[in-house]
């Protein structure tokens, strides 16, 4: 069918804040829909409510909205806009939901909207766990048997008939708590009595359990015409019973039989047909290992996390076809961009290997609980691409920049055997090092495999590669196995560990003696047609197909897989990088690692490059393409640790050199600067005893934030007013008294964050906006609320904070862009920080202020000056809107986190809220955040006894708009002082199970809004901790910081009318 | 050991050998299957062909018997880029090494099949040697060019007597060109009792026979070396319903008068999509052709053209305009490769019950 002329104007919706389960896959697949309904010519209208992404540019489609993803405001905006049609298939979850409960409305019936892709029964019939099982009873396509139970009789008369070992997942609990594999019936009763207890619908799932099938994906594609065809099946490294985001996945299917694969392939294509999806579907299926049965797991009606790793992992951008197809075109009327010849209706071939590895947050969150199993727990993930598994394995494992660089973990290694086999029987984000430490160990491959149910042929590429190591350790300077190590993906830095020399020694010997990577080309083909895809991945091979793109070249790298502090919003730089780069007529190379993002899309740059993103891989794309220089200064922190390396090995760094990069970073050059410019910043002294600490703390004189030099998590980080709160704190923290690692002592100064991102070409300096904090200092940046413009800094303040970024600027030779964190205290304006690098705030304020920073940055790294651009030293204008930024947390995704907010990062997303107000944009900000509190209903307050004198005009203000208090006996009686109706609630572990018990009132949904700020409860058993963990496990809003209630006590007392009696004059 | 690839223009490819330990001439040709390639290494079709397997990767699931496409491999040798270590199945008998090493079929690895595959792309299907040495590497090319490596082929492949498989409804005869055993499983499973006849059968052969109807097999090399099986199908086709597949299609279009050509590299693989032109439809399809039928040369008196690849439009379906005879460039059979056409196989049974309806009635 062509497409369709009967309607012009598509409105798109996206998926939201990045959080754990849908991270920046989204951006893109939301990006490429938005381009090619454009390209066919269609007018496109976007909402999301997350501005760090491409998709919310106004390049990429015709009217953008950055509103929250709600019935109300999504209506809002299709009242204003009247779209002929809404595509929801492309914003994952969210969007799919947001579209049903539009139509739910009944507003898309009103106005004759049509929901494109897709039809909504079919999407039901997909997601509807019990609609679901029909239909695959109908198709004759098996699942397993599962049924949901409310009594522990229940549950084991089920299992005494579909036989064990069973599942338990209890309904609703975090992170699958309570749940697990039951293989006879007293273990099934222990459980399910646990299960039932810890659900708080008193239900459990009762599943036979197919735990060790292997897991296989398969990305398919359909279009109105009943074309089907799959574009990617993707085999999991470990077997059934952990999430398919947390497993490890290799493309295309490594173990199954041409058999096996048709068998699943037919089986992918019924359902995709049965459930009539017009675009791109997700189809999960678990094969027994030792015969031809299989189960079907689910099917996801719609793009997906492994929908975009599948387009990078064949060149087949699924994305776009879908949105494509959903406008009425079908597969075999629509060309196959990446060949350009030949149609999309065409299987990819694949003559590589891919590998992705999740990238899981655990290094931030070093107390969570890190085993793997049915809730998703990784942020982002890497891809890597090889000639052997071997090889995609081991440039996956450096991809994903955490300490360990190969399969070699120190961790492991220093494990006990019994701590080892743990490891490998309980599956943790790490499992993938204590395999190779198993077989550095000599554990059988049998034996491995009885503990991991892993296959044998996944586990042999692990000891092949371990084998391999012994060879090199044994032969330093071996040619031969020098050679045959390059070609199973064995880093330069792993090869020096071996031969116990530098990475710089044996890449010197290599390229002495040609052993360099050739690159080949991603072309959805296996090279059976011929491509110009500028799609390309290293390898040890013979043939070279990549050519130096031009001598006018610059290379951007990215910034790697998403992960706390490192998320979408420096791939919104590192692509607008690109952007600035082509409009200058240069050609744009990208080097990234991570398969979910724009950058990766081959379509954005004139060349990619799919790399780990190490010294050694940069280096050799830098070899090969011999660029003007390299741009480090989008690509997050991962871009800026690579300069100082490059620079060493000869490459020019574009923008502020090396030099001046690390003067912001280094402490005692930073000082002397700081002096030097007579700017202010907070005192800052170490002390490593108890004496030094209240020496130091006198010293700089009280209040102090005290905090180790090796953050812990939770509240390590203290602001103490006099010597009792800090003996307290010594007290709490006693290790510093035992010699361990030292305490940082630092001024604290009472007053308000903020932060600047400048960019600077060496005279003038230009900053697009002041953002003010909301929450004080405490909090990470990241985790904090902020508005533009301040809501609260005079033009004094705000000349002080111009003076000081420009004079830094200057001072630290930046040519690029950098950002500063300021704290302005009475009246005057303290520098925190400097990063010399793109911010996380870049694309926020690119988008409110209309200055593409990156794009203006990137041309001045080029050499071309502010003035040349046209514009003005300074401080840009501000606007007359109210733009605040929200952040987003996946608490509910991970059990053992602390939700309290400290020094350290725990956002995974952020909203943007604007309008006209601070008010009615803080609203839209917490709409957008999900932070939906009704205009009035119950608050509990669980307040540190610190914090008593602070809550009590809180308190009042949440009185005076109609809600109802709730608080333990101290506080309720505190409050109860100052006239305020208050109800008591009894404490953790007083009256457990009983109506008015704290825990119970919340499990009860008595509670709409939690306000904890127990932040000395850091321990898991800990009153504070206990309460933060139930309400985030019942979806209870949690605030854990006073200004943010403070806030959002602004937004709802403008959502609501004031009731007061008449003012009588009665009173004196 | 070292192994080399010498080719025709010159070209050697060092790598390790594999397989068995002999040195072999073959039509160098590629497949891009991801999965099959037991199937793939036992179609004879692949007779005298070392074949490259674009997969980077071969052996992860060992082979099994159940998995033959023929009981005597004529595949002259098989090149990839890495052979896996450690195999694995539940039907694994063997690994492929072994394999190939008991049916004589030396293997060449570790060279880059991606930079060979380009080549052949480009330059179109070269000769080859797998060798033990690239000493004499001028020489032997000068040789390959000399040679001719389809000459007489099928008469090699071809049964020398007739065979039955045995079933209980239709009688079929099946030509053997060289024919994979996927195609008697299909009709296996249709009930079918089959006899399997040699290359050179001739119409009065079968005809006496009286079958319900006559398959045309797949086949290795040039369609016109069957030029003594062209008069069999003009004359069967009058009297029986006919399906050829891949060669039998091939020797079904020249039997009409058509023409066929030597492609430049062929179709090997899975992913050919090909549309039924009357419904519109397209199967993703199992391929292995070397050769393929001119459109141009087409009698719309005779064949009409019912299926088309949509890459590049190579004719992939012939129907004949007036009797029950219609053929397939494609696998519908698959083995290895998707199953999307396997109702071809209902089509052919329709058509043969049809007859055998109005033979009863009349």
């Amino acid at each position: 069918m062509p497409k369709r002329t009967d309607i012009h104007k598509i409105m798109v919706i996206g998926s939201g804040p990045i959080i754990i389960g849908q991270a920046a896959e989204f951006d893109y697949s939301g990006t490429q829909a938005c381009l090619a309904l454009r390209e066919e010519g269609y007018e496109t209208v976007l909402v999301n409510s997350n501005p760090a992404t491409i998709m919310t540019d106004t390049e990429i489609a015709d009217k953008v909205y950055i509103e929250p993803l709600t019935t109300e405001s999504v209506s809002r905006i299709i009242r204003q806009e009247y779209p002929d049609a809404i595509l929801p298939t492309l914003g994952g979850q969210i969007g799919l939901n947001l579209a049903v409960s539009l139509s739910k409305t009944g507003i898309l019936d009103e106005l004759g909207i049509e929901l494109l892709g897709t039809k909504l029964d079919s999407i039901d019939e997909a997601e509807d766990r019990e609609k679901f099982k029909e239909l695959m009873l109908k198709l004759g396509e098996p699942v397993p048997p599962s049924k949901t139970v409310s009594t522990v009789d229940d549950a084991v008369a089920f299992a005494e008939k579909i036989g064990y070992p069973v599942i338990v997942r209890p309904a609703f609990t975090m992170g699958g708590t309570g749940g697990g594999m039951c293989n006879n019936r007293a273990e099934l009763e222990r459980i399910a009595a646990n299960g039932l207890d810890l659900s708080p619908e008193t239900q459990c799932l009762i599943e036979k359990s197919i735990a060790g099938y292997k897991e296989i994906e398969f990305e398919v594609m359909r279009d109105a015409s009943d074309n089907a065809m799959i574009v990617c099946c993707m085999e999991n490294f470990d077997p059934v019973g952990i999430h398919t985001g947390d497993s490890i996945v290799f493309s295309p299917s490594q173990t199954l039989s041409d058999r096996e694969y048709q068998m699943l392939r037919d089986c992918a294509l019924k359902l995709i047909r049965a459930l009539k999806i017009e675009g791109g579907c997700n189809v999960q299926l678990a094969l027994d290992p030792n015969s031809y049965h299989y189960d079907v797991i689910e099917v996801n009606p719609r793009v997906s996390r492994s929908s975009a790793l599948a387009s990078k992992a064949t060149g087949y951008p699924i994305a776009r076809m879908a949105a494509k197809i959903a406008v009425g075109l079908n597969l075999d009327e629509i060309k196959n961009p990446v060949t350009g010849t030949t149609y999309a209706e065409f299987e990819p071939a694949l003559d590589y290997v891919v590998c992705k590895i999740p990238r899981w947050p655990f290094d931030k969150f070093t107390h969570a609980n890190r085993r793997l199993g049915s809730q998703m727990k990784a942020t982002g993930e890497v891809m890597a691409i090889g000639r052997s598994a071997e090889e995609a394995l081991q440039k996956a494992v450096r991809s994903l920049e955490i300490d360990d660089k190969d399969l070699f973990s120190p961790k492991a290694h220093a494990a006990s055997d019994e701590d080892l086999e743990a490891k490998l029987v309980h599956p943790q984000d790490d499992r993938l090092f204590y395999l190779a430490e198993a077989f550095r160990r000599g554990y059988s491959l049998d034996n491995v495999h009885e503990l991991t149910k892993i296959t044998p042929y996944f586990l042999d590429i692990v000891q092949h590669l371990v084998k391999m190591e012994g060879q090199l350790e044994n032969a330093p300077q071996n040619l031969a196995l020098l050679k045959t190590a390059k070609r199973y993906g064995f880093s330069d830095y792993t090869i020096a560990r071996l031969w116990k020399t530098t990475a710089d020694s044996v890449r010197h010997l290599r390229k002495e003696h040609g052993i360099v990577p050739v690159y080949k080309t991603v072309d959805t083909c296996a090279a059976e047609f011929d491509s110009q895809t500028p799609y390309m991945y290293s390898s040890y091979d013979a043939e070279n197909e990549s050519t130096q793109l031009s001598d006018k070249s610059v290379l951007v790298i990215g910034s790697g897989p998403i992960r706390i502090g490192q998320g979408v919003e420096f791939d919104y730089a590192t692509v607008h990088s690109v952007r600035a780069i082509q409009r200058m007529g240069y050609k744009a190379i990208v080097i990234n690692s991570n398969p979910e993002t724009v950058s990766t899309d081959f379509t954005i740059s004139d060349k990619l490059y799919f790399e780990p993103l190490t010294l050694e891989d940069v280096l050799n794309v830098v070899d090969q393409e011999h660029p003007l220089g390299v741009i480090v200064q989008f690509g997050g922190q991962t871009a800026i640790n690579l300069a100082a390396g490059l620079k060493e090995h000869g490459v020019k760094i574009l923008g502020t050199t090396v030099h001046d990069l690390n003067l912001a970073e280094d402490r005692e050059e930073f000082d002397e600067i700081i002096k030097r410019l007579d700017l202010r910043q907070p005192v800052g002294l170490t002390a490593s005893d108890h004496q030094g600490v209240i020496d130091a703390a006198h010293k700089i004189g009280f209040p102090v934030l005290v905090r180790p030099s090796y953050v812990l998590g939770g509240k390590a980080m203290e602001i103490v007013y006099n010597d009792a709160e800090l003996e307290d704190y010594l007290k709490q923290n006693t290790n510093v008294d035992a010699g361990g690692h030292p305490i940082l002592i630092d001024s604290y100064l009472d007053g308000t964050e903020c932060e600047v991102d400048a960019i600077c070409d060496g005279k003038r300096v230009l900053l697009p906006g002041i953002m003010e904090h909301i929450e004080h200092a405490g909090v990470h940046s990241g985790d904090s609320m902020a508005v533009y413009p301040s809501q609260t800094f005079d033009d004094q303040i705000k000349q002080q904070i111009v003076d000081a970024t420009k004079k830094l600027a200057i001072a630290l030779r930046c040519v690029g862009i950098m950002n500063i964190q300021f704290i302005v205290s009475k009246g005057q304006v303290y520098v925190l920080e400097v990063n010399p690098r793109a911010s996380r705030t870049v694309p926020f304020l690119s988008k409110i202020t209309g200055i593409e920073m990156a794009q203006v940055a990137t041309r001045v790294i080029l050499g071309e000056s502010l003035e040349e651009q046209g514009y003005p030293d300074g401080l840009a204008p501000e606007p007359k809107q109210v733009y605040v930024k929200a952040p987003v947390f996946s608490f509910n995704k991970l059990s053992d986190v602390d939700s309290y907010l400290g020094p350290e990062m725990k956002s995974t997303g952020e909203v943007m809220g604007s309008d006209r107000t601070f008010p009615k944009a803080l609203i839209k900000a917490f709409a957008g955040a999900r932070m939906q509190v009704p205009d009035n209903g119950t608050v509990l307050l669980t307040i540190e006894d610190n914090d008593k004198e602070k809550i009590l005009p809180l308190a009042q203000r949440f009185a005076n708009i109609g809600y109802r208090l709730m608080a333990t006996a101290g506080t309720a009686a505190f409050l109860k002082q100052h006239q305020l109706h208050v109800t008591t609630v009894t404490k953790v572990h007083e009256d457990e199970g009983q109506a008015d018990n704290i825990l119970q009132t919340i499990k009860d949904g008595k509670v709409d809004l939690v306000i904890n700020t127990m932040g000395h409860d850091i321990a898991q058993t800990s009153d504070g901790f206990i309460i933060r963990q139930i309400a985030i496990s019942h979806n209870v809003p949690l605030l854990t910081a006073l200004d943010t209630v403070r806030a959002l006590l602004t937004a709802l007392e403008n959502r609501s009318f004031s009731t007061l009696p008449v003012d009588t004059g009665r009173h004196s | 050991m070292k192994r080399y690839l010498i080719l025709e223009d010159g070209t050697v490819f060092a790598g390790e050998a594999f397989g068995a330990d002999k040195e072999c001439d073959g039509e160098v040709v590629f497949s891009t299957g991801m999965t099959g390639y037991q199937e793939a290494i036992t179609d004879q079709s692949y007779a005298n062909q070392i074949l490259v397997f674009t997969n980077p990767l071969i052996g992860n699931y060992g082979v099994t018997l159940e998995d033959y496409e023929s009981m005597q491999p004529h595949i002259r040798g098989v090149i990839c880029r890495e052979v896996a270590h450690h195999p694995c199945n539940w039907r694994m008998q063997d690994t492929l090494p072994n394999f190939l090493q008991q049916n004589g079929i030396p293997g060449l690895k570790g060279i880059d099949t991606r930079q060979l595959v380009r080549k052949l792309r480009q330059h179109g299907t070269l000769r080859g040697r797998l060798a033990d040495s690239s000493d004499q590497a001028e020489q032997i090319a000068a040789s390959l060019r000399k040679k001719n490596l389809t000459k007489d082929i099928i008469s090699q492949v071809s049964t020398k007597t007739p065979f039955p498989n045995p079933g209980t409804k239709r009688n079929i005869v099946l030509i053997d060109f060289g024919f994979k055993n996927s195609i008697l499983q299909e009709l296996a499973r249709r009930d079918c009792n089959v006899i399997v006849m040699p290359y050179d059968t001739t119409a009065e052969q079968i005809l006496n026979l009286k079958p319900d109807g006559v398959l045309l097999s797949n086949g290795p090399g040039d369609p016109k070396d069957m030029a003594a099986a062209f008069p069999m199908v003009r004359e069967v086709e009058k009297h029986l319903p006919l399906f050829g597949i891949c060669m039998g299609h091939q020797v079904f279009a020249l039997a009409n008068g058509a023409d066929t050509y030597k492609m430049k590299f062929g179709h090997r693989g899975f992913n050919h999509p090909v549309r039924d032109i009357a419904t519109g439809r397209i199967d993703f399809t199992s391929q292995n052709h070397g050769y393929a039928v001119d459109p141009k040369s087409i009698d719309p008196d005779k064949l009409m053209v019912t299926r088309v690849e949509i890459n590049d439009g190579t004719v992939e379906g012939l129907q004949h305009r007036h009797y029950p005879a219609f053929s397939v460039q494609f696998h519908p059979d698959a083995a290895p490769g998707p199953h999307d056409a396997v109702s071809i196989f209902d089509d052919f049974m329709t058509i043969v019950d049809q007859r055998r309806k109005e033979e009863s009635n009349a």
